[in-house]
């Protein structure tokens, strides 16, 4: 589809999505009335600017339902995200968009090479989690096979993967890489597997990474890029020139801004990237700020694909980590150590990974008149803040107690993460 | 009573050569120490000559100090001399947190930090065992 196709189809369901939005939903009439926006405003794609951004805030406070665009007669799956700062974010599917999901996911499955005489083990979890699913589904619809073992059971996904004669594997890189280092201690051969395919996302990896899995397991990474909030895995992927990943921008139109200005950015710059669903049912996002920092190319590819191309991930425009897989914001960590009155409102997060696993050191400050002669009673107040910071967090920190002062205290803005996994 | 200084410590190279150095040009002798350690941190617990100015010099420097009250039993270097102590202890109810020792010549001195010192203090003066002033520890 040439680029001027593309602009009329995004300015037909442009249009489309601002009036059923308008019409259904309370949050984004209420959003757009403010600033005096109608939907017949909104013309065609260019327009788009003119429209309000969408936050993670918006969908938590209008938890659970609040963003629904339809009755709820006409979802017919939820799907939630791992609770942050204690609510969850919850997102709704019609029919439709179940199809339309499916689809995406085929065409990225497609543009890896799969096809009908193709298995897939989805190893992503099954369940709320959007990973398992999104996946199944499409590879279901391009006729091939769904070995739906999810996560976990590393001993089975080798017998399995073995057995079945499984041609690609669906799961997080860092899984990927503990999943080689099982293989070649299982004493199977890796002739033995007919694993070609690999399809990799949901936390960032880098070109090293790429290469270590492909060599170690003997196959062609790609990424597959998505977030819940906009479908789940599918908003775009690699094609076989593993040389950006291209969006399904007829369906999740991309924008580029300045976090700062909110304003877009030349073409090719860097920035924060901003989705709108094109044709979304359920729950339909106007300008979502995915906090995500990237570009995006809008040269043909050599694969012969039209549609967008985005760089890796090159940060983050927010202080989010993702660890195991896990959205963690140092403001939840914190928040417990606010709480805990025997400690000093002073951290540092030290982010690792090692052996193809994430660790999150803590670093805390027990204050002066906590300080005991017994160890019992301060390994007693390392594990209380273990504890509290794994139920608020959903992973388990390694707490380490520093001694009084060892901790930054910083003029300006403190710097609170030392993140040394080098992804980016 | 014999105050003991807990000096909290990170497992770091040459933490505890600063302590000592530290102590050493305010001319503050060590009487005794030990260090309890895992794998993140140490406690270093010693008695010193002069405790109130070995507090300061060491919160000055920021480090985390805390005190506590302990015993120092002075008894024969002789095999069972310790047994008896510990069972007159044991028999009274009396918990051990933790104890070290050090021995010279004819006789040893163990320190004791028991949960509750003056009971134990009491109970060990009233079987005719032998404890050490502070202030003659602190001169050792």
């Amino acid at each position: 589809m040439s680029r001027e196709e593309m602009r009329k189809l995004q300015s037909i369901r442009l249009k489309r999505v601002v009036e059923h939005a308008y019409h259904n939903t309370p949050f984004y009439r209420k959003k757009m009335q403010e600033i005096g926006l109608t939907p017949g405003d909104i013309n065609s794609i260019e327009d788009i600017k003119k429209l309000p951004f969408t936050v993670k805030q918006d969908l938590r406070d209008n938890y659970p339902f609040g963003l629904m665009a339809v009755p709820m007669s006409e979802i017919v799956r939820l799907h939630a995200s791992s609770g942050t700062t204690g609510q969850p974010i919850v997102v709704g599917y019609t029919r439709k968009d179940l199809s339309t999901w499916s689809e995406v996911v085929a065409r990225c499955l497609t543009a890896y090479g799969l096809s009908r005489n193709d298995s897939v083990q989805v190893s992503y979890g099954y369940g709320l989690f959007t990973g398992g699913l999104g996946l199944h589904y499409g590879v279901e619809t391009i006729g091939g096979t769904v070995i739906p073992i999810s996560s976990g059971n590393t001993q089975k996904q080798i017998q399995l993967m073995h057995d079945f004669g499984a041609k690609a594997l669906a799961c997080t890189p860092s899984y990927a890489l503990f999943l080689a280092e099982a293989i070649k201690d299982s004493g199977i051969k890796r002739e033995e597997f007919q694993l070609k395919t690999g399809i990799f996302g949901a936390e960032p990896w880098t070109e090293n990474m790429r290469k270590d899995i492909e060599e170690k397991l003997g196959i062609k990474a790609y990424d597959i890029y998505g977030l819940t909030e906009i479908i789940g895995p599918g908003v775009g992927c690699e094609c076989e020139c593993q040389n950006g990943t291209h969006l399904w921008e007829d369906h999740f139109f991309p924008e580029i801004i300045d976090p700062n200005t909110l304003e877009p950015v030349e073409p090719g710059q860097p920035g924060e990237l901003v989705f709108t669903t094109l044709t979304k049912e359920g729950m339909p996002m106007l300008r979502y700020r995915t906090r995500d920092l990237t570009s995006l190319n809008y040269e043909v590819c050599d694969c012969g694909r039209t549609a967008v191309r985005m760089s890796r991930i090159l940060g983050r425009s927010d202080d989010m980590l993702i660890i195991r897989g896990v959205n963690v914001f140092p403001s939840q960590i914190e928040s417990v150590i606010l709480e805990l009155e025997e400690f000093e409102p002073h951290y540092l997060l030290i982010v690792d990974r090692v052996n193809n696993t994430d660790t999150l050191q803590v670093q805390v400050e027990v204050r002066q008149e906590f300080y005991t002669d017994e160890m019992n009673k301060l390994i007693a107040l390392k594990k209380k803040i273990t504890h509290r910071l794994q139920s608020v967090l959903g992973i388990a920190p390694d707490v380490k107690i520093v001694e009084p002062r060892s901790i930054e205290r910083s003029q300006g803005k403190a710097k609170h993460v030392i993140d040394n996994r080098k992804l980016l | 009573m014999i105050k003991q200084l807990s000096i909290f410590l990170e497992n770091k190279k040459g933490r505890f050569t600063e302590v000592a150095k530290l102590l050493g040009e305010a001319g503050i002798n060590m009487s005794a120490f030990t260090v309890a350690e895992n794998s993140d941190f140490g406690i270093l617990r010693l008695i010193v000559s002069d405790t109130d100015k070995a507090i300061k010099v060491l919160r000055d420097k920021l480090y985390a100090v805390s005190v506590a009250n302990v015993v120092c039993l002075h008894c024969p270097n002789q095999p069972g001399a310790l047994a008896k102590a510990m069972d007159i202890i044991t028999a009274e109810g009396i918990f051990i947190e933790y104890m070290y020792a050090f021995s010279q010549g004819e006789a040893a001195n163990v320190i004791i930090r028991p949960d509750n010192v003056e009971k134990c203090a009491e109970v060990l003066k009233a079987n005719k065992l032998e404890l050490l002033a502070a202030s003659d520890l602190y001169k050792l």
